[in-house]
């Protein structure tokens, strides 16, 4: 009887990395990647850059071609839902169908978190999660200037509102935090993008949530503040964090918290099942932490993880996270944790528009956050996974090479 | 449309068009080129589309610019002739380009 295959659950970068370094590292069995769009996997990141402000095509997106699947003999289920996982008979329903898997990899991602205010349903409020998400609001983008309201200042927000604003839109963000990127970036950061967004004619209203959204007798939107005050838009993006899709493995009793809960070497609680990506609150052992990331480089780097552990190689995911975004111009890359610090050192200026502010704990260099200052970041990534003594003085001193000190 | 002849990690040749104007990593992607990953999606910030563009061609492909070179630093093996492809746009006078893909996956 022919082995039972592995199957990958999610078509996502994490899903598609767990396939390919499977087929990588030698597997040669059956292989299944198992997605609910009928699109071909493609990237997430320009969904919210280029893809709304530069018209990109979407074959661009897409990560590889259909023959590519074929040549490496990936079987691709797409447009395919699947409704309930049996660990004990270690099998799948899928589109009403059973199919036995050998091993399983969950790379099941997350979904915008729903704006619940009342409102929220009413056609022009949207999300972006999806190329098809994306494909709405970049047609809505395409008519005569619009009025944008962008509902949270984080990533997603703040990136759909730099592009609609290239556009030549109007835009507004609304952040119910006291300051933007809240949960990622430090504060200095948040008052810099602050600065640049209202230099740039986008209206930032923050420490306020949204009360409701009304529709206006000439059909378009009105966003009611918590303190009254009022926005008309002609289209709402929400942006407001992302819950993981938890759902199939919590309903067959794997470990979960927020997340489907792995440990550094992307196990889940069922010996045959591991997990990647946006979907796990997953172990950390660089960091010693668990939490749950939603980036690329954690798709990435765990669901190499999590094919190593299926191989029955097991290695411990300890990278240093990293993560960037493109706004107005700004590349802004992010480096280790910028969380628990109790001091920073500055390297560049925040007046030059090229800076990186290094995140220091005592004399623990944790984290740095880069705005146009490529080789900063690239180079902390570094000074970071060698644990390097990074000292004040070369950090402020743009004559001094930080790579001297690798 | 011009060609590239790409060496994947494996050894294996791959010679495919490649439209004007796309990237050589745009190319790779499509045709399913071992090794060339482009996590990044072509943002020059993660260096795994990595790979070393052949002796005759170094001169005409040219040098990285300052963002490509020190994303450059994150590359495993860097050699004479590195470069990261996604920063390479097609051009007619690039028919027949030849690059060495790095192994990316390390």
């Amino acid at each position: 009887m022919a082995e039972l295959p592995i199957i990958v659950v999610g078509a996502g970068q994490a899903g598609l990395q767990v396939a390919e370094s499977l087929r990588r590292g030698g597997y040669d069995g059956s292989l299944a990647l198992i997605g609910n769009e009928k699109i071909l996997p493609y990237q997430r990141p320009p969904l919210s850059k280029q893809y709304l402000s530069e018209g990109m095509l979407e074959d661009r997106l897409l990560f590889r071609s259909s023959e590519y699947y074929e040549k490496k003999d990936i079987e691709l289920v797409l447009g395919q839902h699947v409704s309930a996982l049996d660990t004990s008979a270690r099998s799948l329903i899928v589109d009403g169908k059973t199919r036995p898997y050998g091993k399983l990899a969950l790379a099941t991602g997350a979904s915008a978190r729903p704006l619940s205010v009342s409102g929220s349903e009413h056609e022009g409020v949207c999300y972006l999660r999806s190329v098809d998400d994306a494909k709405y609001i970049r047609g809505r983008l395409s008519a005569d200037p619009q009025r944008v309201v962008a509902i949270g200042g984080g990533f997603i927000g703040l990136e759909v509102a730099g592009s609609a604003r290239e556009l030549g839109h109007s835009v507004t963000v609304i952040e119910a935090q006291e300051r933007l990127m809240a949960r990622v970036v430090s504060p200095l950061v948040s008052e810099y993008f602050r600065k640049v967004y209202r230099s740039r004619g986008v209206d930032i209203v923050l420490n306020v949530a949204v009360n409701r959204i009304e529709r206006s007798t000439d059909g378009s939107l009105i966003v009611v503040l918590a303190d009254t005050r009022t926005i008309p838009a002609d289209l709402v993006v929400v942006g407001i964090g992302s819950s993981p899709h938890t759902e199939l493995a919590e309903t067959a009793g794997l470990h979960c918290d927020n997340g489907i809960v792995v440990d550094e070497f992307a196990q889940t609680s069922d010996p045959y099942v591991v997990a990647a990506g946006d979907c796990t609150m997953h172990k950390n052992s660089r960091l010693g932490i668990f939490h749950r990331l939603e980036s690329v480089q954690n798709a990435v780097d765990q669901a190499k993880i999590a094919a190593m552990t299926l191989l029955g190689n097991q290695k411990p995911y300890d990278q240093v996270p990293w993560f960037w975004s493109d706004q107005l111009g700004a590349k802004l890359q992010m480096a280790g944790r910028s969380d628990g610090f109790n001091r920073t050192v500055m390297r560049g200026s925040m007046e030059d528009g090229e800076f990186s502010i290094f995140y220091f704990d005592d004399d623990v260099l944790i984290g740095v956050d880069s705005v146009n200052r490529p080789t900063d970041h690239v180079v902390s990534r570094k000074l970071l996974a060698a644990g390097a003594n990074v000292p004040d003085q070369i950090i402020v001193d743009l004559e001094q090479n930080l790579k001297t000190l690798l | 449309m011009p060609k590239v002849i790409y060496i994947d990690v494996d050894g294996e040749r791959h010679e495919t068009e490649v439209s004007n104007g796309s990237s050589v990593m745009e190319g790779a992607i499509a045709n399913g080129v071992e090794g060339i990953l482009a996590i990044c999606g072509g943002s020059c910030a993660c260096s795994t589309c990595h790979g070393y563009i052949d002796d005759a061609w170094i001169d005409r492909v040219g040098p990285p610019n300052e963002i490509e070179e020190s994303t450059l630093e994150l590359a495993l093996d860097r050699r004479t002739g590195s470069r990261l492809t996604c920063q390479i746009p097609m051009r007619d006078e690039l028919d027949g380009l030849v690059v060495h893909v790095a192994d990316n996956d390390g």
